[in-house]
């Protein structure tokens, strides 16, 4: 998720840039869909982030803390490489404009943090200033992380200089003038980024507040979660209301009914950050890394606080009535009774924790299709977790339905049941297809039947 | 997980095989499956969206692409005595039945990619099964001008699309009984596979080319693809509404 | 050569169910293990998807998850008079391949041995005297392992996959609607029954009738959502009707894949290799110790990975060609008798009957894998034999595993193959009819076994096993019994218009599906001589060598095998862990 937000960061960055070339359309890239196996002899994240920290060290509670705080902000989605190993970065972003590549975050002091003070690592965090004075890109969350204290902050440093060093250094960015100029963020961050300390709410409970500081810091939700401005801001008067991630939507957090947690309860919240599931929906996509690789290490108390926190957001806005076309929905029913309805019932009901309903789903009922058409198409995987390790996976439908059918099932999906969303059109099938690279069928390694 | 893998194994076995059957002074088409490539997997289950070993569907319309002519003017009326028209369900002809062993006889399943074809070839005995060297694809290739040439001889000349039904109804007996005796062919091995195959293209998925509109499937009162029976595992002695459906829809799915 | 790598502390050599079984529990003591599998990778959403799973063609006829017969195959015989020749297409067993391989397109059929299936020599020796276990040349023996022994492993594994069924015998107590036959068992099953749709409702109704005692199938198609032990989830089943010869789409067959796989491929000490074949178990130069395997890969390179223990968890009949190919333990010599590997080679012995209704809508294509009301008056020594001419048995049931029609079409006796009166015969049976299954045993015979065949190579120039198989006298008259048993309660089934029985009769033959239950080739024992490995399933020849599977069984009894297999390798893993570990060596003094 986290990539995400650096994706849709970069944007912002090449419209301020760009704009006056008149580049109007941006084409967006995709996040990672793959889950492929780590190289032999690598730790998972995972792996990592479960190593017990060995007695020993003076400041071991700092470094255990450390570890977890590193958990709580998901460092380690955006800083491994694909078969690299964990937090050593390299995680490479490819934006219409070039690529840029996540830090290395290991102890290496040439080529990670190994070096770096506790007093450069603050301001990386809190100000968005890097160990040299350089303005970092703000896809490290720091609009976010600027909350998270000093004592949170040396401790993330205390454990990660305990990170076995990798020797690993990340490609040199290619962006293209301006975007090169870290001075351009300069700008941005006079229009969007306000440095500053978490700020407790008094008339709130220590665990409301517990949780507003994980949520609007380290756990940084609102960098996908929340819209963003033509120039990939956060939109500040709605926050959770729900972000575009390209091909993913973030969906609303607010207590809205049909788009939002209003049918969720707290232990609803807990279950699904620490397990990956629950009666409601199936963690996957971008927010499947998030739960393996933060949520679901964390403890219950602070799961609870997040839940606490997200109870207590006013419901956005609820869409206007949408009437489908019939033929439209016709369709859409007899797809969803031949091809999803042995996994989500005829009726929507689903098989909680195992496949998600889609009555009353809040990703069906985003404003934004491109979730639900994201998975139609190219599958989707439940986050494995300590708890629950199965990743329970929907197949790919690429291969299976045209563009029209696609449309229509997701259509009736979105206004069957009582749901209620926008209809789907087939272009924005076409268009989801092809930036998922879906135009032809990938095989596996069993297609031996073929030709 | 690469899409083009050439695998080394399969490629021995294809050199293997053609050596032997040089020796033998015979030909195998046999070439091999296309493999995979070795991988390690580690630390977590692999998955990559979008991946899908999907079905390899049939294409190119209703023309014929490997049977030749002679070959096509045995076939569609052998296999109409096969399954036979009537107001019932249709029949192979009907169901393009002819066009789903066109096809597999053009790809993996003709070659012979799941026989092993190699030598030596003694004749065995009816318990040990298939014993030839022959793909499928040669078997119908060598087979059906031997039994044109039997009916020749037979039936003054003529070709078997132009005997009455019930001679041609004879000819089918006499080879899935063994009588015929033909020329440097099998008639029994062949009518095996010929009645074998015409099943399979009667009532499997219509992606394959055959089971024309599900036809064959609502002549029994198969539902096809369905998936789910939950609701009627308990209701006993009711008909199952669900209209047939195949691995790549119904026309529910796109009609106006 | 071949690249020497770095040695792990354990090596399997095949990723179906028992490897997987041995590689979480070697796993999850700390030990490294590494896992060679010939097949691909293949799970749930990509390879078994309900997106396109329901495949009668592509899966059952076109064994697109089977072994492939043209990089290798067996050559058969019914006796040692033939030459054997290639099996050259799969019929009468589907081979598995691939990581879960025949775990993944199994039915799911999870029984236990009857207690005195374990003892089938000593217990039919008492009862019948010795000419019923010596008959036609029968070379019947006991497992070194009690009931009680095996029973916590039984549990274990119905456990792990979920398994829904009905108690019959629960601490010695017998339990309305279960199998009263059964041993006693220290736990009910993980899961309710499934639903009967209407065959096996019949069934069970008409064999009430006849004074039997009916029970649900025990099931690896889980009823409801469940969790097992490792936290792995599995689904409801949808009674789709494509569960044998396919892998499940949504979750709800236990598999490795379902059951075990995301547990243990996220252990940092475990590492799985793909398109990996082993060519021999390596030993020191007295051949007493394994010190690893040589594999090729699909690109040809030739490893040799060093190994503290080697696990042979492929199919029995690579077990045994393995240890052939290796010169590990003394072929079995039909003519003296002597030696053991490839000794006491068993299947089973099939046999059904066709009820046909006028008018009563049966919906085949409604099934499961294991959905069948089943009756055990007929299996092992639950009944008495005597002067029936044969000893072992089988239970009978109304299977319902769906109605694939290329293969499922039922017709009655006299209707031909083809033409209109095949079609309208076809019209009119397909949802009018339903199958009662006879699953028998078939005991050791002197003359049946496997050994490496002298004419005919593999793709990689290695001899191919060879099997020398065929039914005998006790085997016939047992299916004989049976299916006429089976056709008394198809008779009396609500509405049954006719049968067809259909008799084991004859030799073997290669060619029609009958089922993959090959056992024997590595058996179990409690002397060298007689068997290939002791009841932990250890090597007697080479004691850092473990030979899981089917292989392990003296003779193959009424029941499905998995089962017994998954018991007694969690048996062997048990004792590995508690013992061999600490002071590697034989478990069992010869």
């Amino acid at each position: 998720m986290a990539r995400m937000n650096r994706i849709a960061a970069v944007v912002g960055l090449a419209t301020i840039g760009l704009a006056g070339a008149g580049v109007a359309s941006l084409a967006l890239s995709q996040g990672r869909i793959n889950a492929s196996s780590t190289a032999p002899g690598v730790a998972t994240p995972t792996q990592l982030l479960t190593q017990p920290i060995p007695d020993g060290a003076p400041n071991i509670d700092q470094i255990r803390q450390g570890q977890y705080l590193v958990k709580m902000g998901d460092c380690v989605s955006c800083h491994t490489r694909d078969g690299g190993e964990p937090l050593a970065g390299g995680y490479g972003l490819n934006t219409p404009f070039g690529v840029i590549y996540t830090e290395n975050l290991t102890s290496d002091p040439d080529t990670g943090i190994g070096a770096w003070t506790p007093d450069q690592f603050y301001q990386a965090i809190h100000s968005g200033i890097g160990p040299h004075g350089m303005r970092l890109y703000p896809g490290l969350p720091y609009t976010y992380f600027t909350r998270a204290t000093r004592t949170d902050s040396d401790a993330m440093l205390a454990y990660l200089k305990t990170v076995p060093a990798v020797s690993y250094r990340p490609p040199a960015n290619g962006l293209p003038f301006p975007l090169n100029i870290r001075f351009m963020i300069r700008g941005w961050n006079l229009l969007f980024f306000r440095p500053g300390d978490f700020k407790p709410e008094p008339a709130k409970s220590a665990e409301w507040n517990r949780g507003a500081y994980i949520v609007t810091g380290l756990g940084h939700c609102g960098a996908c979660h929340t819209p963003k401005n033509a120039l990939a801001g956060d939109k500040t008067g709605v926050p959770l209301h729900g972000g575009d991630l390209d091909n993913w939507v973030a969906p609303d957090l607010t207590s809205n009914m049909r788009t939002g947690l209003g049918r969720w309860s707290s232990d609803d919240i807990v279950e699904y950050l620490k397990t990956g599931r629950n009666a409601h929906a199936n963690a996957g996509g971008s927010m499947g890394e998030v739960v393996s690789y933060s949520t679901s290490l964390m403890n219950d108390a602070d799961l609870h606080a997040i839940a606490t926190y997200l109870k207590d957001q006013p419901a956005s806005p609820s869409a206007a009535a949408y009437d489908p076309d019939p033929g439209a929905m016709k369709r859409g029913a007899a797809i969803y009774s031949d091809a999803c309805a042995s996994c989500h019932l005829q009726e929507g009901g689903g098989q909680p924790r195992i496949f998600p309903p889609l009555k009353d789903d809040a990703v069906a009922q985003q404003g934004d299709p491109n979730g639900l058409l994201h998975l139609i198409l190219a599958g989707g995987r439940t986050a494995p977790t300590p708890t629950r390790p199965t990743p329970l996976s929907m197949p790919s439908f690429a291969w299976k339905l045209t563009d029209q059918q696609i449309a229509d099932v997701a259509t009736y999906i979105r206004n069957a049941w009582g749901n209620r969303a926008s209809a789907v059109t087939a272009g924005q099938a076409t268009k989801m297809r092809a930036r998922l690279g879906l135009k032809t069928v990938h095989l596996t390694d069993n297609s031996g039947d073929h030709g | 997980m690469s899409d083009n893998g050439i695998n080394r194994r399969r490629l021995l076995v294809a050199g293997a095989l053609t050596g032997a059957a040089g020796a033998a002074g015979a030909v195998t088409l046999h070439d091999g499956e296309r493999g995979a490539d070795p991988r390690t997997y580690s630390g977590t289950m692999p998955w990559r969206g979008g991946a899908a070993d999907a079905p390899p569907i049939a294409e190119g319309g209703t023309g014929y692409t490997f049977f030749n002519a002679l070959e096509q003017a045995f076939l569609e009326p052998a296999l109409d005595r096969l399954i036979p028209p009537d107001p019932a369900g249709p029949s192979a002809t009907q169901a393009n039945v002819h066009i789903f062993i066109d096809r597999q006889l053009a790809g993996p399943y003709g070659r012979g990619d799941h026989y092993f074809l190699g030598g030596p070839w003694p004749k065995g005995v009816a318990e040990q099964g298939y014993q030839s060297r022959l793909s499928p694809a040669q078997v119908y290739r060598l087979t059906i001008p031997a039994i044109e040439g039997h009916v020749r001889g037979a039936y003054n000349g003529k070709l078997f699309k132009d005997l009455a039904v019930e001679d041609q109804d004879k000819v089918l007996k006499s080879l899935e009984s063994g009588d015929a005796k033909l020329d440097s062919a099998d008639g029994k091995m062949f009518f095996t596979m010929f009645l074998q195959n015409a099943m399979e293209g009667y009532f499997s998925d219509p992606i394959y080319g055959g089971n024309k509109d599900m036809g064959a499937w609502k002549m029994i009162g198969f539902p096809g693809a369905h998936y789910d029976y939950r609701e009627w595992v308990g209701r006993h002695n009711e008909r199952v509404p669900y209209p047939p459906v195949s691995i790549k829809g119904r026309p529910g799915w796109s009609e106006t | 050569m071949a690249t020497r790598l770095p040695s792990v502390d354990a090596v399997l050599v095949g990723f179906g169910w028992t490897g997987a079984i041995m590689g979480q529990q070697f796993c999850d003591a700390g030990l490294n293990v590494v896992a060679l599998e010939r097949g691909v990778w293949r799970d749930t959403p990509t390879e078994f998807a309900p997106t396109f799973a329901q495949d009668e063609l592509r899966y059952m006829w076109r064994h697109h998850l089977f072994q492939n017969v043209a990089d290798d195959t067996l050559t058969i015989r019914n006796n040692t008079d033939q030459q054997a020749l290639p099996m050259r297409r799969l019929g009468s067993f589907l081979l598995g391949t691939g990581v879960g391989s025949g775990g993944a397109h199994w039915n799911g059929q999870i029984w236990r041995f009857l207690p005195s299936d374990l003892k089938a020599y000593s217990h039919n020796l008492e009862r019948y005297g010795k000419a019923a276990v010596t008959a036609n040349d029968m070379t019947v023996q006991d497992y070194p392992v009690s009931w009680e022994e095996l029973e916590p492993h039984y549990d274990t594994f119905e456990k792990l996959c979920g398994t829904s069924g009905k108690a019959g015998n629960l601490n010695g107590k017998i339990q309305d609607g279960g199998n009263p036959f059964e041993g006693p068992r220290s736990a009910e099953y993980p899961n309710p029954p499934l639903a009967w749709p209407a065959s096996p409702a019949m069934f069970a109704e008409a064999a009430k009738k006849l004074g039997y005692k009916p029970f649900p199938h025990p099931t690896g198609n889980v009823s409801k959502a469940y969790v097992n032990p490792l936290g792995m989830q599995l689904g409801e089943c949808t009674y789709c009707g494509f569960c044998e010869k396919f892998g499940c789409g949504n979750y709800s067959k236990a598999s490795p894949q379902t059951t075990i796989l995301p547990y243990l491929m996220a252990k940092k000490n475990f590492t799985l290799r793909t398109e990996c074949e082993v060519l021999k178990v390596e030993t020191t130069s007295d051949g007493k110790h394994a010190t690893g395997v040589t594999y090729v890969n699909s690109a040809g390179e030739e490893f040799f990975q060093p190994a503290d223990m080697v696990i042979l968890s492929a199919y029995i009949l690579h077990n045994v060609r393995l240890m052939l190919l290796s010169n590990i333990g003394k072929p079995y010599d039909p003519k003296t008798g002597e030696g053991v590997v490839g000794k006491n080679y068993a299947y089973q012995t099939m046999g059904s009957v066709n009820v046909f209704y006028k008018d009563k809508i049966m919906n085949p294509f409604i099934g499961a894998g294991a959905l069948a009301s089943v009756i055990d008056e007929f299996n092992g020594d639950n009944f008495d034999h005597s002067g029936l001419g044969f000893i072992g048995g089988g239970y009978i049931a109304s299977m319902t595993t769906g109605g694939r029609p290329i293969e499922m079409i039922y017709t009655p006796d006299g209707t031909p193959k083809w033409g209109m009166e095949w079609k309208k015969a076809a019209a009119q049976n397909y949802l009018r009819s339903s199958l009662i299954s006879c699953h028998g045993s078939v005991m050791a015979h002197r003359g049946n076994y496997l050994d490496l065949d002298p004419t005919y190579r593999d793709s990689l120039g290695r001899p191919m096993l060879r099997m020398t198989f065929d039914f005998t006298d006790n085997e016939r008259k047992m299916s004989a019994y049976m299916v006429d048993k089976a056709a008394e309660v198809g008779l009396a089934m609500d509405g049954a218009s006719g049968i067809k029985k259909n008799y084991r009769k004859g030799s073997w033959n290669v060619v029609p599906y009958q089922t993959t239950h090959n056992t024997g080739g590595a058996i179990t024992g409690d002397n060298p001589k007689t068997s290939v490995v002791n009841k932990y399933l250890q090597s007697w020849d080479v004691s850092n060598l473990f030979v899981m599977g089917a292989g392990a069984f003296p003779q193959n009894a009424g029941y499905n095998p998995t089962g017994t297999l998954a018991a007694l390798a969690y048996m062997a893993a048990d004792k590995i862990k508690s013992d061999y570990l600490k002071n590697p060596g034989p478990l069992v003094q010869a």
